[in-house]
């Protein structure tokens, strides 16, 4: 079901000064599609969770509107409002076991006792966590009181589901298998979700489309490609990855747009942000394994762009990539990653490189 | 207000009222809250400003004329005070003793240290009689004094610091097993001698426990009315006593009044002194495995002065009890000590409507305040119900208004109509309630406050309503916490006495009253074999609930109760 999200704002007293408030989110805008699995994705303290909880109905916007297809819900309690969240702590309850943990929300509901404890048993084989059925929560691994938890909002086939950082606690292989494994389920059942993390990783895996945040506000909302490779701003170009970053003028936009770099040389780039106007003031970006280092002088002008030379002041090897620091006269060092370094060309510390990159890999920003 | 914070508020109550069940229980806790504990102590002020048919301050000035009601509010100060001082020195000796030095016998002396909490509070002032009295055993009997000066200051001091460096000893333990004892090997192991580190490591640290014990106690001893009754006397006046004979000695309401007054005044100012330095303490520190001490801090010599300390202190308590077990059971006390079942008899005969009484009062009111503390702790912790902080506030009230002053109050706010309640059961019922309301929600929030809140939102996420999610969720959490929350209300309910005083009549009578006024009229045997029953009945009590807890939790269950 499709969940909209107009105007939200909401503000906290603030904690330090009696009478004082903090914005925590700032006149937000979101339409979130039908079956769609949206993430929120920021820095600590942006306003993922406080955005999580409005859409739940544990916190009521200050002002603004959320609507739950065609349902303004910002009176509606979160036990009336047919979200389900998977809590980051996972809140299972202790005193139950899991079995009576993943029916809690059908007992509720008052359905007979036979249905639910199919629905159950079937949601738990889904889940892979048929055999633990008798246990109390306090006997499960975490990766296995992240399934009962994940297993107890499906089964009540909400119409949207809240992820606030589920994986956090978990070890780095563990996170990787779960978020295929959310992913995997969220598709099947086609259930609207909306998934909070600070892993970019993360998000890019999992997510149709990523709203980056930044202190309450949105700073863009796209697929992961977009959001990595078309970022609006210099903020989520540095949010996500690494990034080289070139103070440029734009000189034309469209099909053959093109700037021009402080050196006065002129380059053809792939995609440009609509923000920006011709004449404007901008900058490049070229995401480090766009950027391919050759020996001074050696470019393959056919299918790249020139763009400079410089000095490898740093190179780290970590097996099937190299990654550089160029000296190349700007503020700081440029970074490049060369893959397959077993098939390509090795550069040690002091040695003079050109570099390049592909009209696609170029983009252009705004300054500010 | 702003504009934003109009709406917020707004959104607030328009968000409540969609949980109309939660808007309920707040509204119903509010009213009844104001109805049973505010409007009875603003009676008692009301009075004391309306001596005549018009206000005026003339009770008060009568008050302050008296030589002798200055004398009381003296030696009340004092004697709460002094008692404040010295029973919290005793109490942080004993549970250095126990939690630091780890001296021989450390699980005896906490049992020792525990019976008297669990006891009537004016045992001690009847074993000390029956030892050093007219007729005592020691004095009479041992030394052959005729008329020991054991009535007023000498006799009520001893018996006050019995009675309560228990609570004090309660308190410290709680604050020496929550303070890390590395800290104290760490002070050692840079060179501190043992003294210095004693000095400048524990003390320090366990400051805010020593003061908040010594307030606590000068509370408790202000507001006791059992001890002062039996050994004060007439020569060394006690407030709480004075104003119970103002009004049920002469009829003087007002001038009753007035002295409740002149102890409530301090009452709330140590009370609420008391709260801050507790309120500045984080939970944090209380949670968490308590660390044992190597024990390396106390030298050996001090070791030693501290158990033989230990060992006095619980001989004189060992002492009481065993003086009001010989009491009940000796056929004249003083005169002729062989054995008897006589005042057993009397009890379970003519005197048994009272222990029926009792139980019965004790066994509906202490549910009900241990729901509803229960209730109201969930209320304040977890929901965002309007009011909440006035309900908080209201509740604990009680805690702090010494029972004379309630007691008062109810007979003054409760004998007309439309709650014409003197005289009846109702009336005992309300005042047990509403006294011991405090108790389940002092443990209900401690408990609420270490759990999870994304556990219940969880389940109201699921789609439980407030009343489901407390029932069904936050309930069976905090079952243990909410039993011992239950006994403790269950033990000072058996055991209450300044404010069921006023409360009682021939219909509906309590043992502890009935113990007064037995010690009144000189049968020291009749008021021991009831404290023995009592004694009995708040034990059993405990094993029995013990047993419940270990049924349903295993092998740990017992020792979720702190007693
Ligand atoms: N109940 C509250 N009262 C006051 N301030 C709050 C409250 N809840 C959140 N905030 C503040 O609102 C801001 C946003 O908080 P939020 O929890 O939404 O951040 P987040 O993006 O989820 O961060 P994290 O990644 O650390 O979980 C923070 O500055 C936080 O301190
Ligand atoms: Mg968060």
């Amino acid at each position: 079901m499709s969940v909209r999200l107009v105007d939200v704002r909401k503000e906290f007293p603030d904690p330090e000064k009696a009478g004082g408030i903090m914005v925590a989110v700032k006149d937000m805008n979101l339409e979130i599609r039908e079956g769609e699995f949206i993430t929120l994705l920021g820095p600590s303290g942006c306003g993922k969770t406080t955005t999580l909880r409005m859409i739940a109905g544990f916190e009521i916007p200050t002002t603004g509107q959320i609507w739950i297809n065609d349902e303004m819900v910002n009176d509606q309690p979160p036990n009336k409002r047919d979200t389900t969240m998977v809590f980051q702590s996972y809140a299972i309850f202790p005193h139950m076991s899991v079995e009576q943990n993943v029916g809690f929300g059908l007992e509720l509901k008052g359905r007979p006792k036979g249905e639910i404890s199919a629905e159950v048993a079937k949601v738990m084989e889904i889940m892979g966590i048929t055999e633990l059925g008798k246990r109390r929560p306090d006997q499960l691994s975490g990766g296995q009181q992240q399934r009962v938890a994940l297993a107890r909002a499906i089964v009540n086939k909400p119409r949207v589901l809240l992820f606030d950082e589920p994986l956090s606690n978990l070890d780095a292989k563990l996170r990787e298998t779960m978020r295929v494994e959310i992913r995997r389920i969220q598709q099947s059942f086609g259930i609207t979700s909306v998934y909070v993390t600070h892993d970019q990783d993360e998000a890019m895996t999992v997510s149709d489309r990523i709203v980056v945040m930044e202190k309450g506000l949105v700073m863009q909302v796209g697929s992961p490609f977009e959001i990595y490779s078309r970022p609006s701003c210099k903020f989520v170009a540095d949010f996500i990855g690494k990034v080289n970053l070139f103070p440029v003028k734009t000189l034309s936009l469209g099909e053959d747009a093109r700037v021009r770099d402080r050196r006065g040389i002129e380059v053809p780039v792939g995609s440009a942000d609509p923000a920006l106007k011709e004449g404007d003031d901008a900058l490049l970006m070229v995401r480090p394994e766009s950027l391919s280092l050759s020996k001074a002088g050696a470019v393959d002008k056919e299918s790249s762009v020139e763009w400079g030379s410089g000095r490898v002041i740093k190179s780290v090897y970590l097996g099937s990539v190299i990654e550089y620091e160029l000296d190349a006269g700007y503020d700081k060092p440029l970074m490049a990653i060369s893959h397959d370094p077993v098939n390509g060309e090795f550069f040690k510390d002091g040695d003079e490189v050109s570099f390049s990159f592909s009209r696609r890999a170029a983009h252009i920003l705004p300054l500010r | 207000m702003t504009p934003n914070g109009i709406s917020r508020t707004i959104g607030r109550y328009r968000r409540v009222a969609r949980d109309p069940l939660l808007l309920f229980v707040s509204m119903l806790t509010l009213a009844s809250l104001i109805l049973f504990v505010v409007y009875p102590i603003a009676s008692v002020v009301l009075q004391s400003l309306k001596p005549g048919d018009s206000y005026s301050f003339a009770a008060y000035a009568e008050t302050l004329k008296s030589a002798y009601l200055r004398t009381a509010f003296y030696n009340s100060l004092m004697m709460s005070a002094l008692t404040a001082l010295v029973g919290t020195l005793l109490g942080f000796l004993f549970a250095f003793a126990v939690v630091r030095a780890k001296v021989p016998l450390g699980k005896f002396f906490n049992g020792i240290a525990i019976i008297p909490i669990v006891s009537p509070p004016f045992i001690g002032a009847l074993a000390i009689i029956m030892l050093f009295g007219n007729n005592g055993l020691i004095t009479w009997n041992l030394l052959k004094i005729q008329n020991f000066p054991i009535y007023g200051f000498n006799g009520l001091f001893l018996a006050q610091v019995v009675t309560f460096f228990p609570v004090a000893y309660m308190t410290l333990k709680g604050v020496l097993e929550s303070m890390n004892p590395v800290l104290e090997d760490a002070a050692l192991n840079l060179g501190g001698s043992r003294t210095k580190v004693f000095l400048k490591v524990t003390l320090p640290l366990a400051l805010p426990g020593i003061a908040s014990s010594i307030l606590l106690l000068f509370v408790e001893t202000l507001a006791d009315f059992g001890n002062p009754l039996i050994l004060a006397g007439s020569k060394f006046p006690i407030l709480s006593v004075q104003a119970y004979l103002q009004i049920v000695g002469m009829y003087d309401l007002p001038k009753g009044a007035a002295i409740s007054v002149f102890l409530l005044a301090p009452s709330l100012i140590a009370f609420f002194l008391q709260r801050r330095i507790v309120g500045r303490k984080k939970y944090t520190t209380v949670t968490g495995k308590p660390q044992t001490s190597t024990g390396k801090i106390v030298s050996p010599g001090a070791r030693t002065f501290l158990f033989i300390a230990c060992l006095f202190i619980s001989a004189l308590v060992a002492l009481i009890y065993f003086s009001i077990l010989l009491g009940a059971l000796a056929k004249v006390w003083g005169y002729d000590h062989s054995l008897t079942l006589e005042h057993f008899k009397f009890v379970f005969g003519v005197g048994f409507k009272a222990v029926r009484d009792t139980l019965m009062i004790a066994g509906i009111a202490t549910p009900i305040a241990g729901v509803f503390g229960m209730v109201i702790a969930f209320l304040v912790v977890r929901t965002r119900v309007p009011g909440k902080k006035l309900i908080g506030a209201m509740s604990i009230l009680s805690f702090a208004v010494p029972g004379t002053v309630i007691g008062i109050g109810y007979i003054l706010a409760f004998n007309h109509k439309p709650l014409a309640l003197t005289g009846t059961l109702a009336i005992l019922l309300l005042n047990f309630v509403f006294r011991y309301v405090p108790v389940g929600i002092e443990s209900g929030t401690a408990i609420l406050q270490q759990i999870d809140p994304s556990i219940e939102e969880a389940a109201v996420d699921l789609g439980a309503d407030a009343r489901r999610t407390f029932s069904k969720i936050t309930l069976p959490m905090i079952v243990p916490a909410f039993f011992s929350g239950l006994v403790f209300a269950f033990v000072r309910a058996m055991t209450a006495v300044s404010a069921a005083i006023f409360l009682v009549s021939s219909r509906w009578n309590l043992m502890t009253v009935h113990i007064m006024s037995q010690v009144e009229s000189g049968n020291l045997g009749a008021a021991a074999a009831y404290s023995v029953i009592l004694v009995v009945i708040v034990a059993l009590a405990i094993g029995l609930i013990r047993l419940l807890l270990k049924a349903r939790y295993g092998r740990f269950g017992g020792a979720m109760l702190h007693f």
